[in-house]
Protein backbone atom coordinates (compact mmCIF):
# COMPACT_ATOMS: atom_id res chain seq x y z
CA UNK A 1 0.00 0.00 0.00
CA UNK A 2 2.71 2.60 1.14
CA UNK A 3 4.67 1.30 -2.17
CA UNK A 4 1.34 2.23 -4.77
CA UNK A 5 0.65 5.01 -2.72
CA UNK A 6 4.41 6.53 -2.75
CA UNK A 7 5.26 5.50 -6.26
CA UNK A 8 1.62 7.13 -7.71
CA UNK A 9 2.53 10.54 -5.66
CA UNK A 10 6.49 10.40 -7.30
CA UNK A 11 4.59 10.12 -10.75
CA UNK A 12 2.44 13.62 -9.78
CA UNK A 13 5.24 14.79 -8.66
CA UNK A 14 7.50 13.68 -11.87
CA UNK A 15 4.33 14.58 -13.85
CA UNK A 16 4.39 18.18 -12.49
CA UNK A 17 8.14 18.88 -12.98
CA UNK A 18 8.06 18.46 -16.68
CA UNK A 19 4.53 19.99 -17.62
CA UNK A 20 5.92 23.10 -15.26
CA UNK A 21 8.84 23.20 -18.15
CA UNK A 22 9.59 26.29 -20.09
CA UNK A 23 11.33 26.50 -23.66
CA UNK A 24 13.66 29.38 -24.54
CA UNK A 25 16.07 30.18 -27.06
CA UNK A 26 18.55 33.02 -27.68
CA UNK A 27 19.30 32.33 -31.03
CA UNK A 28 15.88 32.08 -32.82
CA UNK A 29 15.52 32.77 -36.21
CA UNK A 30 12.99 35.87 -38.05
CA UNK A 31 12.60 36.53 -41.42
CA UNK A 32 10.54 39.08 -43.11
CA UNK A 33 9.29 39.57 -46.59
CA UNK A 34 8.18 43.24 -47.41
CA UNK A 35 8.87 42.65 -51.31
CA UNK A 36 6.56 44.76 -53.91
CA UNK A 37 6.58 44.33 -57.83
CA UNK A 38 9.77 46.38 -58.20
CA UNK A 39 11.97 45.49 -55.58
CA UNK A 40 12.94 42.40 -53.14
CA UNK A 41 12.53 43.55 -49.67
CA UNK A 42 13.90 41.23 -47.00
CA UNK A 43 15.85 40.65 -44.09
CA UNK A 44 17.36 37.69 -41.71
CA UNK A 45 17.71 38.00 -37.50
CA UNK A 46 19.47 34.94 -36.01
CA UNK A 47 19.10 36.23 -32.46
CA UNK A 48 15.80 36.49 -31.69
CA UNK A 49 14.60 35.33 -27.69
CA UNK A 50 11.73 33.29 -27.45
CA UNK A 51 10.46 31.85 -24.06
CA UNK A 52 7.16 29.78 -23.97
CA UNK A 53 5.57 28.59 -20.67
CA UNK A 54 4.48 24.93 -21.65
CA UNK A 55 1.89 24.31 -18.69
CA UNK A 56 0.37 27.77 -19.47
CA UNK A 57 0.86 28.24 -22.95
CA UNK A 58 2.22 31.74 -22.75
CA UNK A 59 4.48 32.68 -25.44
CA UNK A 60 7.06 35.56 -25.53
CA UNK A 61 9.18 36.83 -28.58
CA UNK A 62 11.68 40.18 -28.25
CA UNK A 63 13.84 40.92 -31.16
CA UNK A 64 16.55 43.29 -31.58
CA UNK A 65 15.62 45.79 -35.01
CA UNK A 66 19.32 46.26 -35.54
CA UNK A 67 19.82 42.79 -36.00
CA UNK A 68 18.28 42.47 -39.14
CA UNK A 69 20.48 41.44 -41.50
CA UNK A 70 20.19 42.67 -45.57
CA UNK A 71 21.91 41.64 -49.03
CA UNK A 72 21.71 45.28 -49.09
CA UNK A 73 23.55 47.68 -46.60
CA UNK A 74 21.57 50.66 -48.10
CA UNK A 75 18.52 49.21 -47.40
CA UNK A 76 19.47 47.89 -43.66
CA UNK A 77 19.98 51.95 -43.25
CA UNK A 78 17.11 52.77 -44.75
CA UNK A 79 14.88 50.08 -42.60
CA UNK A 80 16.72 51.34 -39.46
CA UNK A 81 16.71 55.20 -39.94
CA UNK A 82 13.86 55.74 -42.17
CA UNK A 83 11.33 52.86 -41.18
CA UNK A 84 11.61 51.23 -37.95
CA UNK A 85 13.56 54.21 -36.77
CA UNK A 86 15.48 51.13 -34.85
CA UNK A 87 17.44 54.10 -32.46
CA UNK A 88 13.82 55.23 -31.15
CA UNK A 89 12.49 51.90 -30.92
CA UNK A 90 15.27 49.14 -30.71
CA UNK A 91 13.14 46.05 -29.98
CA UNK A 92 10.15 44.35 -31.20
CA UNK A 93 7.85 42.06 -28.94
CA UNK A 94 5.34 39.33 -29.35
CA UNK A 95 3.42 38.45 -25.95
CA UNK A 96 0.40 35.92 -26.47
CA UNK A 97 -0.55 32.47 -25.71
CA UNK A 98 -0.82 29.44 -27.41
CA UNK A 99 -4.84 29.14 -27.72
CA UNK A 100 -4.64 25.04 -27.95
CA UNK A 101 -2.09 24.69 -25.38
CA UNK A 102 -3.86 21.62 -23.70
CA UNK A 103 -4.05 19.85 -27.25
CA UNK A 104 -0.06 20.14 -26.94
CA UNK A 105 1.45 16.93 -25.42
CA UNK A 106 5.12 18.38 -24.70
CA UNK A 107 6.25 15.38 -23.00
CA UNK A 108 5.55 13.44 -26.22
CA UNK A 109 7.75 13.89 -29.37
CA UNK A 110 5.86 14.84 -32.37
CA UNK A 111 4.11 17.54 -34.23
CA UNK A 112 1.26 19.35 -33.28
CA UNK A 113 -0.54 22.38 -34.62
CA UNK A 114 -0.57 25.55 -32.76
CA UNK A 115 -2.98 28.64 -32.62
CA UNK A 116 -1.61 31.60 -31.36
CA UNK A 117 -2.78 34.52 -30.55
CA UNK A 118 -1.31 37.83 -28.91
CA UNK A 119 0.05 41.07 -29.34
CA UNK A 120 3.15 42.73 -31.56
CA UNK A 121 4.88 46.00 -30.35
CA UNK A 122 6.92 47.41 -33.10
CA UNK A 123 7.88 51.26 -33.89
CA UNK A 124 5.91 52.24 -30.34
CA UNK A 125 2.68 50.52 -31.66
CA UNK A 126 0.82 47.79 -30.03
CA UNK A 127 -1.31 45.45 -32.17
CA UNK A 128 -3.55 42.52 -31.63
CA UNK A 129 -2.23 39.58 -33.93
CA UNK A 130 -3.38 35.85 -34.52
CA UNK A 131 -1.14 33.16 -36.15
CA UNK A 132 -1.03 29.82 -37.15
CA UNK A 133 2.20 27.57 -36.65
CA UNK A 134 3.53 24.16 -35.66
CA UNK A 135 5.56 22.93 -32.52
CA UNK A 136 7.13 19.90 -32.38
CA UNK A 137 8.40 17.94 -29.79
CA UNK A 138 12.21 15.93 -30.01
CA UNK A 139 14.30 14.67 -27.12
CA UNK A 140 13.36 17.71 -24.66
CA UNK A 141 13.76 20.17 -27.03
CA UNK A 142 10.43 22.29 -29.07
CA UNK A 143 10.85 23.76 -32.66
CA UNK A 144 8.38 25.99 -33.56
CA UNK A 145 7.55 27.29 -36.93
CA UNK A 146 4.79 30.41 -36.94
CA UNK A 147 3.71 32.91 -39.60
CA UNK A 148 2.09 36.39 -39.11
CA UNK A 149 0.69 38.67 -41.37
CA UNK A 150 0.68 42.08 -40.24
CA UNK A 151 0.52 45.64 -42.43
CA UNK A 152 3.25 48.02 -41.76
CA UNK A 153 0.78 50.58 -41.62
CA UNK A 154 -0.73 49.39 -38.66
CA UNK A 155 2.59 50.38 -36.91
CA UNK A 156 2.67 53.87 -38.31
CA UNK A 157 5.15 52.80 -40.93
CA UNK A 158 4.96 55.10 -43.39
CA UNK A 159 5.78 53.63 -47.02
CA UNK A 160 6.43 56.95 -49.61
CA UNK A 161 4.58 57.29 -52.85
CA UNK A 162 7.80 56.90 -54.83
CA UNK A 163 8.51 53.29 -52.96
CA UNK A 164 5.32 51.46 -52.89
CA UNK A 165 5.45 49.43 -55.60
CA UNK A 166 9.25 48.58 -54.25
CA UNK A 167 7.97 47.71 -50.42
CA UNK A 168 4.61 46.20 -49.82
CA UNK A 169 2.81 47.16 -46.88
CA UNK A 170 1.46 43.66 -46.13
CA UNK A 171 4.64 41.90 -44.21
CA UNK A 172 4.88 38.37 -43.91
CA UNK A 173 6.89 37.27 -40.56
CA UNK A 174 8.35 33.78 -40.30
CA UNK A 175 9.72 32.95 -37.16
CA UNK A 176 11.89 29.63 -36.69
CA UNK A 177 13.54 28.53 -33.37
CA UNK A 178 14.57 25.93 -31.82
CA UNK A 179 13.63 26.01 -27.97
CA UNK A 180 15.67 24.09 -24.88
CA UNK A 181 14.28 23.75 -21.43
CA UNK A 182 14.96 26.53 -19.07
CA UNK A 183 16.44 25.46 -15.78
CA UNK A 184 15.25 26.95 -12.80
CA UNK B 1 4.49 6.50 9.61
CA UNK B 2 3.44 10.50 10.53
CA UNK B 3 6.98 11.36 9.04
CA UNK B 4 6.37 9.89 5.93
CA UNK B 5 3.21 11.23 5.38
CA UNK B 6 4.28 14.85 5.95
CA UNK B 7 7.22 14.27 3.60
CA UNK B 8 4.52 13.34 1.27
CA UNK B 9 2.38 16.01 1.83
CA UNK B 10 5.07 18.60 1.83
CA UNK B 11 5.93 17.32 -1.55
CA UNK B 12 2.34 17.31 -3.22
CA UNK B 13 1.94 21.05 -1.51
CA UNK B 14 4.95 22.45 -2.96
CA UNK B 15 4.40 21.21 -6.30
CA UNK B 16 1.53 22.74 -6.60
CA UNK B 17 2.64 26.30 -4.97
CA UNK B 18 5.73 26.50 -7.49
CA UNK B 19 2.93 25.38 -10.06
CA UNK B 20 0.33 28.44 -9.10
CA UNK B 21 3.47 30.51 -8.56
CA UNK B 22 4.78 30.31 -12.06
CA UNK B 23 1.56 30.57 -14.06
CA UNK B 24 1.38 33.66 -12.34
CA UNK B 25 4.31 35.81 -13.84
CA UNK B 26 3.41 37.43 -16.22
CA UNK B 27 7.03 38.22 -18.13
CA UNK B 28 8.73 35.36 -19.08
CA UNK B 29 11.41 37.19 -20.20
CA UNK B 30 12.31 38.63 -17.17
CA UNK B 31 13.62 35.03 -16.40
CA UNK B 32 16.14 34.85 -19.14
CA UNK B 33 19.93 35.98 -18.33
CA UNK B 34 20.24 38.87 -19.04
CA UNK B 35 22.38 39.75 -22.64
CA UNK B 36 25.05 41.82 -21.63
CA UNK B 37 24.68 45.51 -23.54
CA UNK B 38 26.93 45.68 -26.53
CA UNK B 39 28.98 48.01 -28.41
CA UNK B 40 26.93 49.54 -30.86
CA UNK B 41 28.40 51.64 -33.97
CA UNK B 42 27.00 55.04 -34.57
CA UNK B 43 26.14 55.24 -38.92
CA UNK B 44 23.85 57.90 -40.60
CA UNK B 45 26.02 60.84 -39.27
CA UNK B 46 25.99 62.23 -42.73
CA UNK B 47 23.19 61.17 -45.75
CA UNK B 48 26.38 60.52 -47.99
CA UNK B 49 30.26 60.13 -47.85
CA UNK B 50 30.47 63.25 -48.80
CA UNK B 51 29.35 66.61 -47.02
CA UNK B 52 28.80 68.95 -50.38
CA UNK B 53 32.40 68.81 -51.73
CA UNK B 54 34.28 67.82 -48.79
CA UNK B 55 34.56 64.57 -47.54
CA UNK B 56 32.34 63.42 -44.51
CA UNK B 57 33.08 60.86 -41.52
CA UNK B 58 30.66 58.47 -43.41
CA UNK B 59 31.73 54.99 -45.17
CA UNK B 60 29.84 53.29 -48.11
CA UNK B 61 29.33 49.73 -47.05
CA UNK B 62 31.60 46.83 -47.86
CA UNK B 63 30.91 45.33 -51.55
CA UNK B 64 29.07 48.50 -52.10
CA UNK B 65 29.81 50.93 -55.28
CA UNK B 66 28.49 54.47 -55.79
CA UNK B 67 27.76 56.75 -58.87
CA UNK B 68 28.25 60.12 -58.27
CA UNK B 69 28.00 62.98 -60.73
CA UNK B 70 28.69 66.59 -59.47
CA UNK B 71 27.65 69.64 -61.37
CA UNK B 72 28.86 72.83 -60.33
CA UNK B 73 26.74 75.74 -62.68
CA UNK B 74 28.14 79.32 -63.31
CA UNK B 75 27.76 82.44 -60.98
CA UNK B 76 23.97 83.73 -60.32
CA UNK B 77 25.52 87.22 -60.50
CA UNK B 78 25.78 87.07 -64.33
CA UNK B 79 22.25 88.14 -64.86
CA UNK B 80 19.93 86.51 -67.31
CA UNK B 81 21.99 86.25 -70.27
CA UNK B 82 24.03 83.44 -68.93
CA UNK B 83 20.48 82.12 -67.22
CA UNK B 84 21.79 82.87 -64.02
CA UNK B 85 24.71 80.90 -64.35
CA UNK B 86 23.11 77.51 -65.75
CA UNK B 87 24.56 78.33 -69.06
CA UNK B 88 28.02 77.19 -67.72
CA UNK B 89 28.16 73.82 -66.41
CA UNK B 90 30.90 71.92 -65.03
CA UNK B 91 30.83 68.76 -63.79
CA UNK B 92 32.77 65.80 -62.23
CA UNK B 93 31.61 61.99 -62.25
CA UNK B 94 32.97 58.99 -60.33
CA UNK B 95 32.84 56.31 -58.76
CA UNK B 96 33.90 55.15 -55.20
CA UNK B 97 33.46 51.76 -53.85
CA UNK B 98 33.64 50.08 -50.09
CA UNK B 99 36.28 47.88 -49.55
CA UNK B 100 35.18 47.11 -46.00
CA UNK B 101 33.41 49.10 -43.10
CA UNK B 102 36.22 51.47 -42.56
CA UNK B 103 38.10 51.53 -45.61
CA UNK B 104 36.50 53.25 -49.06
CA UNK B 105 38.01 54.50 -52.22
CA UNK B 106 37.46 56.20 -55.44
CA UNK B 107 38.94 57.80 -57.91
CA UNK B 108 36.69 60.61 -60.60
CA UNK B 109 37.38 63.45 -63.18
CA UNK B 110 36.54 66.70 -63.54
CA UNK B 111 35.78 68.49 -66.42
CA UNK B 112 37.00 72.00 -64.59
CA UNK B 113 40.61 71.51 -66.03
CA UNK B 114 39.80 67.73 -66.57
CA UNK B 115 41.32 66.85 -63.91
CA UNK B 116 41.52 63.45 -62.68
CA UNK B 117 41.21 62.63 -58.61
CA UNK B 118 41.76 59.40 -57.11
CA UNK B 119 41.46 58.43 -52.61
CA UNK B 120 41.72 56.49 -50.35
CA UNK B 121 39.57 57.14 -47.25
CA UNK B 122 40.01 54.84 -43.88
CA UNK B 123 38.23 55.55 -40.58
CA UNK B 124 40.69 54.01 -37.48
CA UNK B 125 38.40 55.30 -34.74
CA UNK B 126 34.45 54.35 -35.45
CA UNK B 127 32.28 56.93 -33.25
CA UNK B 128 30.57 54.19 -31.09
CA UNK B 129 27.98 54.07 -27.66
CA UNK B 130 27.75 51.37 -25.06
CA UNK B 131 30.39 49.62 -22.93
CA UNK B 132 33.63 51.03 -24.83
CA UNK B 133 32.23 54.09 -26.46
CA UNK B 134 33.85 56.44 -28.20
CA UNK B 135 32.37 59.93 -28.28
CA UNK B 136 33.87 60.59 -32.23
CA UNK B 137 34.62 58.94 -35.24
CA UNK B 138 38.59 59.34 -36.71
CA UNK B 139 38.74 59.08 -40.46
CA UNK B 140 41.73 60.21 -42.47
CA UNK B 141 41.10 61.15 -46.28
CA UNK B 142 44.44 61.02 -48.93
CA UNK B 143 43.96 61.68 -51.98
CA UNK B 144 46.04 63.18 -55.58
CA UNK B 145 44.96 64.88 -58.61
CA UNK B 146 46.46 65.08 -61.43
CA UNK B 147 46.12 67.99 -64.07
CA UNK B 148 46.54 66.24 -67.16
CA UNK B 149 47.14 68.93 -69.89
CA UNK B 150 50.46 69.03 -70.98
CA UNK B 151 52.29 72.34 -70.71
CA UNK B 152 52.74 73.58 -74.62
CA UNK B 153 56.12 72.34 -75.72
CA UNK B 154 57.60 76.42 -75.72
CA UNK B 155 57.51 75.82 -71.92
CA UNK B 156 60.73 74.48 -69.85
CA UNK B 157 61.37 71.01 -69.43
CA UNK B 158 59.70 70.71 -66.07
CA UNK B 159 56.37 70.81 -67.54
CA UNK B 160 57.09 68.23 -69.33
CA UNK B 161 56.99 65.77 -66.22
CA UNK B 162 53.37 64.62 -65.18
CA UNK B 163 54.19 64.74 -61.19
CA UNK B 164 54.48 68.76 -61.97
CA UNK B 165 50.96 68.56 -62.39
CA UNK B 166 50.23 66.17 -59.54
CA UNK B 167 48.82 67.61 -56.22
CA UNK B 168 48.26 65.71 -52.73
CA UNK B 169 45.21 65.94 -50.14
CA UNK B 170 45.74 65.17 -46.88
CA UNK B 171 43.16 65.16 -43.63
CA UNK B 172 41.85 64.19 -41.15
CA UNK B 173 38.60 64.15 -40.20
CA UNK B 174 37.22 64.32 -36.67
CA UNK B 175 33.27 64.34 -36.33
CA UNK B 176 30.02 63.48 -34.20
CA UNK B 177 27.05 62.68 -34.47
CA UNK B 178 25.39 64.44 -31.51
CA UNK B 179 21.94 63.45 -32.25
CA UNK B 180 19.47 62.22 -34.59
CA UNK B 181 19.08 65.72 -36.19
CA UNK B 182 22.79 66.81 -35.65
CA UNK B 183 26.03 66.10 -36.49
CA UNK B 184 29.34 68.10 -36.92
CA UNK B 185 32.99 67.44 -38.28
CA UNK B 186 36.19 69.11 -38.21
CA UNK B 187 38.75 68.46 -40.49
CA UNK B 188 42.24 70.25 -40.79
CA UNK B 189 43.76 69.36 -43.73
CA UNK B 190 46.33 70.16 -46.45
CA UNK B 191 47.27 70.01 -50.12
CA UNK B 192 50.82 69.67 -51.15
CA UNK B 193 51.26 71.16 -54.86
CA UNK B 194 54.18 69.56 -56.57
CA UNK B 195 54.75 72.40 -58.57
CA UNK B 196 53.33 76.04 -57.97
CA UNK B 197 53.55 78.90 -60.65
CA UNK B 198 55.70 81.42 -58.67
CA UNK B 199 58.85 80.89 -56.11
CA UNK B 200 56.56 83.58 -54.03
CA UNK B 201 53.75 81.05 -53.94
CA UNK B 202 53.97 77.69 -51.15
CA UNK B 203 53.39 74.59 -52.33
CA UNK B 204 51.66 73.40 -48.73
CA UNK B 205 48.54 75.00 -48.25
CA UNK B 206 46.50 74.16 -45.09
CA UNK B 207 42.96 74.45 -43.95
CA UNK B 208 40.25 73.71 -41.80
CA UNK B 209 37.00 72.02 -42.59
CA UNK B 210 33.81 72.41 -40.87
CA UNK B 211 30.70 70.43 -41.98
CA UNK B 212 27.25 70.66 -40.31
CA UNK B 213 24.11 68.41 -40.62
CA UNK B 214 20.79 69.74 -39.44
CA UNK B 215 18.04 66.71 -40.23
CA UNK B 216 14.99 68.45 -40.85
CA UNK B 217 12.48 65.38 -41.88
CA UNK B 218 13.27 61.45 -42.29
CA UNK B 219 14.61 62.34 -45.83
CA UNK B 220 15.88 65.48 -45.88
CA UNK B 221 18.56 67.05 -44.63
CA UNK B 222 20.23 70.70 -44.32
CA UNK B 223 24.03 70.64 -44.68
CA UNK B 224 26.51 72.96 -44.59
CA UNK B 225 30.12 72.50 -46.00
CA UNK B 226 32.68 75.13 -45.00
CA UNK B 227 36.99 75.49 -45.47
CA UNK B 228 38.95 77.75 -43.90
CA UNK B 229 42.47 78.47 -45.55
CA UNK B 230 44.52 78.97 -42.40
CA UNK B 231 48.05 79.08 -44.60
CA UNK B 232 49.49 79.02 -47.54
CA UNK B 233 47.55 81.10 -50.02
CA UNK B 234 47.65 85.03 -50.47
CA UNK B 235 45.28 87.14 -49.01
CA UNK B 236 43.02 88.37 -51.55
CA UNK B 237 43.74 86.05 -54.28
CA UNK B 238 41.18 83.07 -52.99
CA UNK B 239 37.81 82.98 -51.34
CA UNK B 240 37.34 80.51 -48.48
CA UNK B 241 34.85 78.00 -50.38
CA UNK B 242 31.36 77.76 -48.23
CA UNK B 243 28.63 75.35 -49.54
CA UNK B 244 24.96 75.53 -48.09
CA UNK B 245 22.13 72.85 -49.61
CA UNK B 246 19.92 70.29 -48.88
CA UNK B 247 20.57 66.61 -49.33
CA UNK B 248 17.36 65.03 -50.23
CA UNK B 249 16.93 61.08 -49.95
CA UNK B 250 15.18 58.88 -52.65
CA UNK B 251 15.16 54.87 -52.13
CA UNK B 252 18.77 54.11 -53.87
CA UNK B 253 19.45 57.74 -54.60
CA UNK B 254 20.67 60.77 -52.81
CA UNK B 255 20.07 64.37 -54.07
CA UNK B 256 22.41 66.95 -52.93
CA UNK B 257 20.92 70.88 -54.05
CA UNK B 258 23.21 73.61 -52.84
CA UNK B 259 24.76 76.77 -53.27
CA UNK B 260 28.74 77.65 -53.69
CA UNK B 261 31.12 80.43 -53.99
CA UNK B 262 33.43 77.22 -55.43
CA UNK B 263 33.42 75.23 -58.76
CA UNK B 264 35.62 72.64 -56.92
CA UNK B 265 34.63 69.17 -57.00
CA UNK B 266 37.98 67.46 -55.78
CA UNK B 267 39.53 68.42 -52.72
CA UNK B 268 42.23 70.42 -53.83
CA UNK B 269 40.25 72.29 -56.81
CA UNK B 270 37.86 73.19 -53.96
CA UNK B 271 40.36 74.36 -51.95
CA UNK B 272 42.97 76.31 -54.18
CA UNK B 273 40.57 77.12 -57.14
CA UNK B 274 37.88 79.07 -55.60
CA UNK B 275 37.90 82.86 -56.13
CA UNK B 276 34.27 84.25 -56.17
CA UNK B 277 32.79 85.45 -53.13
CA UNK B 278 29.61 85.03 -51.25
CA UNK B 279 29.52 88.64 -50.53
CA UNK B 280 29.65 89.51 -54.01
CA UNK B 281 26.41 87.00 -54.99
CA UNK B 282 28.79 85.06 -57.11
CA UNK B 283 26.90 81.87 -55.36
CA UNK B 284 26.22 78.74 -58.26
CA UNK B 285 23.90 76.40 -58.01
CA UNK B 286 24.92 72.55 -58.03
CA UNK B 287 24.00 69.56 -57.17
CA UNK B 288 25.58 66.13 -56.60
CA UNK B 289 23.80 62.79 -57.35
CA UNK B 290 24.76 59.72 -56.32
CA UNK B 291 23.27 56.35 -56.78
CA UNK B 292 24.46 53.08 -54.89
CA UNK B 293 24.55 49.73 -56.13
CA UNK B 294 25.69 46.57 -54.61
CA UNK B 295 28.25 44.51 -56.09
CA UNK B 296 29.14 42.27 -53.60
CA UNK B 297 26.78 40.94 -51.03
CA UNK B 298 28.46 40.16 -47.73
CA UNK B 299 27.93 36.88 -46.38
CA UNK B 300 27.44 37.50 -42.58
CA UNK B 301 26.62 41.04 -42.58
CA UNK B 302 26.85 44.33 -40.92
CA UNK B 303 26.74 43.45 -37.12
CA UNK B 304 26.20 46.74 -35.46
Amino acid sequence: MKRTSLSIILLIVFVNLFAQAKYFTKSGKIYFNASAKLEKVEATTRSAIAVVDSKTGKLQFAVMLKGFEFEKSLMQEHFNENYVESDKYPKSEFTGQIINNSEINYTKDGNYDAKVKGTITLHGVTKDVVASGKLSVKEGKLGLNAVFDILLSDFKIDIPGLVRENISNDTKITIECLMEPLKG
Amino acid sequence: MTKFRLTIAFLIVSCLMSTQGRSQQNDLLSLLPDNKPQKEHVTNAFKSTRVISGHSMEFLGPGVLDFRILHRFGPVNTGVQNLYGFDEAKMRIGLDYGIARNLMVGFGRSTLGKELDGFIKFRPVWQSRGPGSFPFSIVIVTSITLDPTKAPPVDTLKFQFYTSRLAFYNALIIGRKFSERFSLQLTPEMVHRNLVDSVLQSNDVYALGIGARFKISKRVAFVVDYHHILYGLKPGTYADPLSIGFDIETGGHVFQLHFSNSQGMNERALLLQTTDKWSNGAIRFGFNLSRVFTISKPKHTMKN
